[in-house]
């Protein structure tokens, strides 16, 4: 099935013998300047391409505290290296998150610090050259931007802010990654990642209030554009045809329906989705952000949702309001945004939906915490919401609930090995790879109670796992999405 | 006054100046450069004060690092504490008279030099025997090792082998301080330990022994979970705002 090794799926996820460069020939495609240039980015390598990334990073070392706190300051500890599911999975010791960091740390302190330039041998700095670029370009996309070692550092040393600067860097000299750029692109051009234009949208939207009509007899609308609404809905655009995204959104629509909450989505603002943040551009991710402010000033909603996506959420959770803020028009007895799980749990709490678990009694799921949303989030008033909510949700709406491992959940949760814009066939074997210490901790609950799917959270993470599950002896069906449960057990009344 | 004495004064003048300043400047660096997002790793607390504790335990306690390696917490944990204990037991060299309370650690201190040896050989011999470890090691990862066992084993083997007179060693180090020099006693073993020292304050501030100050200024650590409630914006994020608007008025 695959022209690489599949990694072996062990009872323990135990720390492999590291080895060099073992995935050093990993890399996505380079983008080309039609996808560069509408970013703002040089369509090709510029000649000075070394001075402008020196310069660049300088730039960033005065705009980030984090990039500048983090470049000096780690000790080399070891703490991370066992931390990274890349590492994990492909045993490369460039993947272990202090080594990744170093990659732009030595060059770092070639330029700008005393010791790097003055005794380079002693502390491990290096010139900016062609090789060191490449393996930027190699590692800074062998990381999907997860936070799990971030956890574990005695700092709190973020790998993602690292690798978002390094993405940044190689923007701006024209070596950027073809598949978040044309997607964002995209975005920007007509308003979602798949570029999916307004009548193709109404048309989907259309297709799916039939196929709810002739399984449950209810009208249930998914409206489009519809002024006046009391909640904008912005979801992944993967929701309106990608399995099992589109079982999610059903689930959404129900809610609202029997819930009586009226909801649009917007033709304009149709993705929840923000590249921007993976490749760290405050501007591009602002450009994205400020389309949903848009959007709910045309439409004059009250409330903003976010559907399903794990990095959509980290970036409207907590960057949206600093983006595209203030949000002084809309509704304040509500958070903004609010996450379609906080609105599905409050119903739930106060007894608005009609749920039979027993409708689920086929599966037995665990959930899988998505990384930007265990990590960079938050859900309801009190810390940890994010892993209470979408399980009391499930609870609620499946009799057979099981979590995997402790330490492979929660905030220690791994990542599905496809975030951070790597979610792109030229990336596959570090996808499958990646995936090992989720499909560990999956073999564990399916052999010791018998689960049979795993149910997440995220656009990113279903995608994923549709097409790694396979590779590892799982059929590509057993990922759903949580409002999937939920709209399967929501019971309605046979309409008068 | 001899030239040792003279030569050591300008020596821990210029070490101490270097560190205050070097030091110094970083942090200046750090509080002056801007966190333009909200990046709490979460779970985080909600409050100043629940920052204040998750930094606390940070600091007292290594928590993440406990929750990370039991070997590596161990091993560092012990050597900082016992480094902050004989530093504090140094404190009699500096004052007189000396507090109640250093006076009180003074048997404390003598023990906890050696569990600052221990630490450091254990923190070492991951950087050995641990083959990731082993990795991301570079020539001053392990040199940094090397000095401080060094400070620590020539400042041990004063106190059991090569005696000073620690007497003169006080009235130095006070003339040091009020700027009236005292004669520096010249013991080979202490012209070391003070040798050792004074390059340990030299190096700091252009060190990885930054993380002392640079964990306080984690945003990943230091911020409170608020975005949703409180806008966060910082000046040139308003700034490229403000641009905008004004570019989008005068087309
Ligand atoms: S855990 Fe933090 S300080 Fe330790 S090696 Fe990793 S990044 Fe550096
Ligand atoms: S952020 Fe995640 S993917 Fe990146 S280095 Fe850290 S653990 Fe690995």
């Amino acid at each position: 099935m695959a022209d690489f090794e599949v990694p072996e799926l062990k009872e323990e996820i135990a720390p492999p013998p590291v080895r060099e460069g073992v995935t050093g020939h990993l890399k996505p495609f380079v983008a080309d300047a039609k996808f560069q240039e509408p970013l703002g980015y040089p369509g090709e390598l510029v000649d000075n391409w070394q001075e402008v990334a020196i310069a660049k990073m300088g730039e960033l070392l005065g705009k980030y505290r984090s990039l500048r706190v983090f470049l000096d300051i780690c000790v080399k500890c070891g703490a991370c290296t066992d931390k990274c599911h890349y590492f994990l999975g492909t045993t490369d010791g460039n993947n272990m998150p202090v080594a990744r960091q170093d990659l732009l740390r030595r060059v770092y302190r070639r330029y700008f610090t005393f010791a790097g330039k003055y005794f380079p041998k002693l502390v491990g700095a290096v010139d900016l050259t062609e090789e060191v670029l490449d393996q930027w370009y190699s590692y800074y996309h062998q990381c999907s931007q997860c936070r799990r070692c971030s956890v574990f550092c005695p700092y709190g040393i973020d790998t993602a802010e690292i690798s978002m600067a390094a993405r940044e860097i190689m923007d701006s000299v024209g070596k950027g990654q073809k598949y978040c750029n044309e997607i964002i692109g995209k975005v920007i051009k007509i308003g979602n990642n798949l570029g999916l234009p307004q009548p193709a949208l109404a048309d989907t939207l259309e297709g799916l209030e039939e196929e709810v009509k002739m399984d449950t007899g209810r009208d249930v609308r998914f409206p489009l554009d519809e002024k006046g609404a009391e909640v904008l809905l912005v979801t992944p655009s993967a929701d309106f045809f990608a399995e099992p995204h589109v079982d999610g959104l059903i689930g959404y629509a129900k809610v609202f329906h029997q819930a009586g909450i009226s909801w649009t989505l917007s033709s304009y603002a149709s993705e929840a989705a923000n590249f921007g943040m993976f490749i760290g551009s405050y501007e591009n991710m602002r450009k994205l952000a400020l389309r949903i402010r848009e959007a709910a000033l045309e439409l004059g909603v009250k409330r903003i949702v976010f559907g399903e996506c794990g990095h959509a959420w980290r970036v409207a959770y907590a960057f949206l309001n600093t983006l595209a803020g203030p949000f002084d028009f809309l509704d304040p007895k509500y958070p903004v945004p609010q996450h379609i799980c906080e609105v599905t749990y409050d119903l739930i709490k106060r007894g608005a939906l009609k749920l039979d678990p027993s409708a689920n009694d086929h599966r037995r799921v665990t959930f899988h915490d998505s990384c930007n949303v265990a990590r960079a989030t938050r859900m309801g008033d009190f810390p940890g919401g994010q892993f209470v909510i979408p399980r009391e949700i499930l609870k609620s709406v499946c009799n057979h609930f099981y979590d995997m491992p402790a330490d492979t959940i929660y905030d220690a949760t791994f990542c599905c090995g496809g975030g951070g814009g790597l979610l792109t066939d030229d990336l596959i074997e570090l996808r499958v790879k990646g995936a090992l210490p989720r499909m560990e901790a999956l073999k564990h609950v399916v052999e010791e109670y018998g689960v049979t799917h795993l149910v997440a959270i995220c656009a990113i993470c279903k995608s994923q796992f549709s097409k790694v599950l396979p590779y590892y002896g799982f059929e590509m069906d057993q990922i759903l999405s949580l409002h999937q449960l939920v709209g399967d057990a929501l019971v309605f009344e046979a309409q008068a | 006054m001899s030239v040792l004495t003279v030569v050591f004064a300008l020596i821990f003048y210029l070490a101490t100046a270097i560190l205050v300043a070097g030091v110094g400047y970083r942090i200046w660096l750090y509080a002056r450069t801007p966190a333009p997002l909200k990046i709490p790793v979460t779970p985080a607390p909600l409050t100043p004060a629940g920052v204040a504790l998750r930094l606390g335990k940070e600091v007292v306690l290594f928590a993440s690092l406990f929750r990370s390696n039991k070997w590596t917490w161990l091993f560092g944990w012990v050597f900082h504490f016992a480094l902050l204990l004989v530093l504090l037991r140094h404190l009699r060299y500096f004052q007189e008279p000396v507090w109640g309370w250093v006076a009180l650690i003074q048997p404390f201190g003598k023990y906890a030099a050696f569990a600052m040896v221990a630490g450091l050989a254990g923190l070492w011999a991951r950087r050995f025997l641990v083959d990731r470890v082993r990795y991301i090691s570079a020539p001053s990862d392990h040199l940094m090792l090397a000095l401080l066992l060094a400070i620590a084993l020539s400042g041990l083997s004063m106190k059991y082998f090569f005696h000073t007179d620690i007497v003169a060693l006080k009235a130095f180090f006070l003339g040091l301080m009020r700027f009236d020099l005292q004669p520096l006693p010249a013991d080979p073993m202490l012209i070391v330990h003070l040798s050792l020292v004074a390059l340990l304050m030299v190096i700091f501030p252009f060190s990885k022994l930054l993380h002392a100050p640079g964990l306080f200024f984690a945003p990943t650590r230091n911020q409170i979970d608020n975005p949703r409630e409180k806008r966060h914006l910082v000046p040139w994020a308003a700034q490229l705002e403000a641009g905008e608007r004004s570019a989008s008025t005068t087309s």
